[in-house]
């Protein structure tokens, strides 16, 4: 059994409308490589789902999205994402505004074969008025109480950008928060996964650390080399998040032709290309990981 | 207690801001931005040793950290919180939350999503709802607006209800809207709370040298004067000396313009 895979092998499974998951959490551990070759393909119409960051206002900002289910979507020192507040001006993406805990519960019912998950979140708040599709259920207990019925959110694919991998599908992460990313793999159909590091058995070389796998590697289809693939977002230990080029990328949202010109400079050819355009590999391991 | 004779208007507020987490006992007490930050922990070192607190990412301290770059100071870990115990915290309702909407309502709805009329396409684009649905069901929450005015403290709804309220028309039938718990509001003006007659907004406390008139002006729904209405407390010298040494960079005086004196000038 071998699952190693390219970018490219992996983008070549994706179809237009598919409804893609991406792990990690704002500008933190995202499958940042993945996104840049959905950025070179002529893939359209995806409905996103994500604790969202730079990968989805980059999907955005080229015009590749139809749907967006999320909790929230932000850089974490810019609290709105700057395509993402864009296309939600111009009203050009169609949204599904969670709170953060239902997009939880929904991922987890898929992951659990349920149709729905019986919560009180969301009740009293417009998160149901615009979503009219979610509908209440009275608990059959003598308390009677009236519930959110989260539908489940169910995924076409999955992509999650992980510390280490082994070529069967294990994944481990060196962060100190897993964050939803086995919710992901669970709710999806298939799941590519990019790594910093690969090596043939996870088990041979790295058994003291298996308390941090992140999920069973029956969920994943596929394990892309990828060091540096998380950039411009963190991915501990290796590296923090590269708030300078986040900043420009930023900048880019307020000018004409911004994005045309950040995906020349930047995301064009392929990710060596990428990482020699953003300074080079010394320099991404140099970034600092965040404290607050 | 020694009151202090100088202190600026963000340290009052984070002393008010403490005092909203006297007696929450053993929960997972979150600030978010520096004021209500400084505010948990100056509450967890004085009137709350009970609360627990996080690093900002995902691990449990006991002792504040400090804002902002660290130095020679190296957070100790008693516990380990990633987001999904979060949830499973906030959902325990165990938690109390200091959050900053950017609109509030005379129902106590607070609203960080979106403004205008048309949520699909807004004429601004926040945060959108994050936890707040979730939060502001589950467990109590407390309130820190930094520009009272009727900007922030609307006339009628809210343009997104984020953070739920007392507006019966938000709630199913078979729902509890009665279990919501609100904390305190703490402005640049005064203190308040929603635990008026029927909910109704009271002011518990202004602040030194103002008047309930002008926070009324500057607020877009009734007010009334909550019963022992007082000025809200000067901080002591031991209280700053605590924010200080939680704030070493003097991350504070960027919150509020021009950082004003705790007492305004008659």
């Amino acid at each position: 059994m071998n699952k190693e895979m390219d970018l490219k092998s992996v983008v070549a499974q994706l179809r237009d409308g598919m409804t893609i998951g991406f792990g990690g959490w704002g500008p933190r551990r995202k499958p940042m490589a993945i996104v840049r070759e959905i950025l070179r393909s002529d893939l359209k119409d995806l409905t996103l789902v994500a604790y969202g960051g730079p990968e989805i206002g980059m999907l955005c900002a080229s015009g590749k999205v139809k749907k967006l289910i999320y909790g929230f979507v932000s850089l974490d020192a810019m609290p709105i994402e700057p395509y993402f507040r864009k296309a939600r001006e111009a009203g050009s993406v169609e949204v599904s505004e969670l709170d953060e805990g239902l997009l939880l519960l929904g991922l987890q019912a898929a992951g659990h074969n349920l149709p729905f998950a019986a919560t009180r979140v969301g009740i009293g708040s417009d998160v149901l008025k615009y979503n009219p599709h979610f509908k209440t259920i009275k608990s059959p207990y003598d308390d009677g109480e009236t519930l959110l019925a989260m539908p489940a959110i169910k995924l076409d694919v999955a992509l999650i950008h992980t510390s280490r991998a082994d070529r069967l599908g294990n994944t481990q992460t060196d962060g100190p928060d897993p964050f939803f990313d086995a919710l992901f793999a669970r709710a999806a159909d298939k799941v590519f996964v990019t790594t910093e590091v690969l090596v043939d058995r996870i088990d041979a070389e790295y058994s003291d650390k298996a308390k941090q796998q992140l999920f069973e590697r029956c969920f994943v289809s596929g394990v892309v080399k990828a060091p540096l693939g998380a950039h411009p977002t963190a991915s501990h230990e290796a590296y923090g998040w590269d708030m300078g080029h986040l900043k420009a990328y930023a900048a880019s949202a307020g000018e004409e032709g911004g994005w045309q010109r950040y995906f020349d400079e930047y995301v064009k050819g392929d990710e060596a290309s990428y990482i020699a355009s953003v300074g080079g590999e010394a320099k991404i391991r140099a970034l600092p990981l965040p404290i607050f | 207690m020694t009151t202090a004779n100088e202190f600026t208007l963000a340290e009052l507020i984070i002393v008010a801001g403490a005092e909203a987490f006297r007696n929450d006992g053993e929960v997972l007490a979150t600030g978010i931005g520096p004021l209500p930050r400084l505010a948990v922990g100056l509450a967890k070192l004085t009137c709350a040793p009970g609360l627990m607190m996080t690093d900002g990412e995902a691990y449990l301290v006991e002792d504040p950290i400090p804002l902002g770059a660290r130095g020679d100071f190296k957070p100790k870990f008693s516990g380990w919180m990633p987001y999904h115990r979060v949830f499973d915290s906030v959902w325990s309702g165990r938690r109390h939350a200091m959050v900053t909407p950017v609109q509030m309502d005379r129902y106590g709805q607070g609203n960080i999503s979106a403004l205008g009329d048309d949520f699909n396409k807004p004429k601004v684009a926040m945060l959108g709802v994050r936890g707040f649905p979730g939060n502001s069901l589950c467990h109590k929450n407390s309130m820190f607006l930094p520009n009272h005015s009727k900007r922030t403290f609307v006339e009628g709804e809210v343009d997104v209800v984020a953070s739920v309220g007392f507006n019966a028309k938000n709630w199913p039938e078979g729902t509890k809207p009665d279990d919501v718990k609100l904390g305190r509001v703490i402005t640049d003006l005064c203190v308040f709370d929603y635990n008026g007659p029927d909910h109704a907004p009271q002011v518990l406390s202004l602040h030194p040298g103002v008047t309930f008139e002008q926070v009324q002006e500057a607020t877009g729904f009734p007010l009334l004067r909550a019963e022992g209405m007082t000025t809200t407390d000067a901080p002591t010298e031991a209280q700053l000396a605590i924010i200080a040494k939680l704030d070493p960079h003097n991350i504070r005086a960027t919150v509020l313009k021009g950082n004003p004196p705790g007492i305004r000038a008659a």
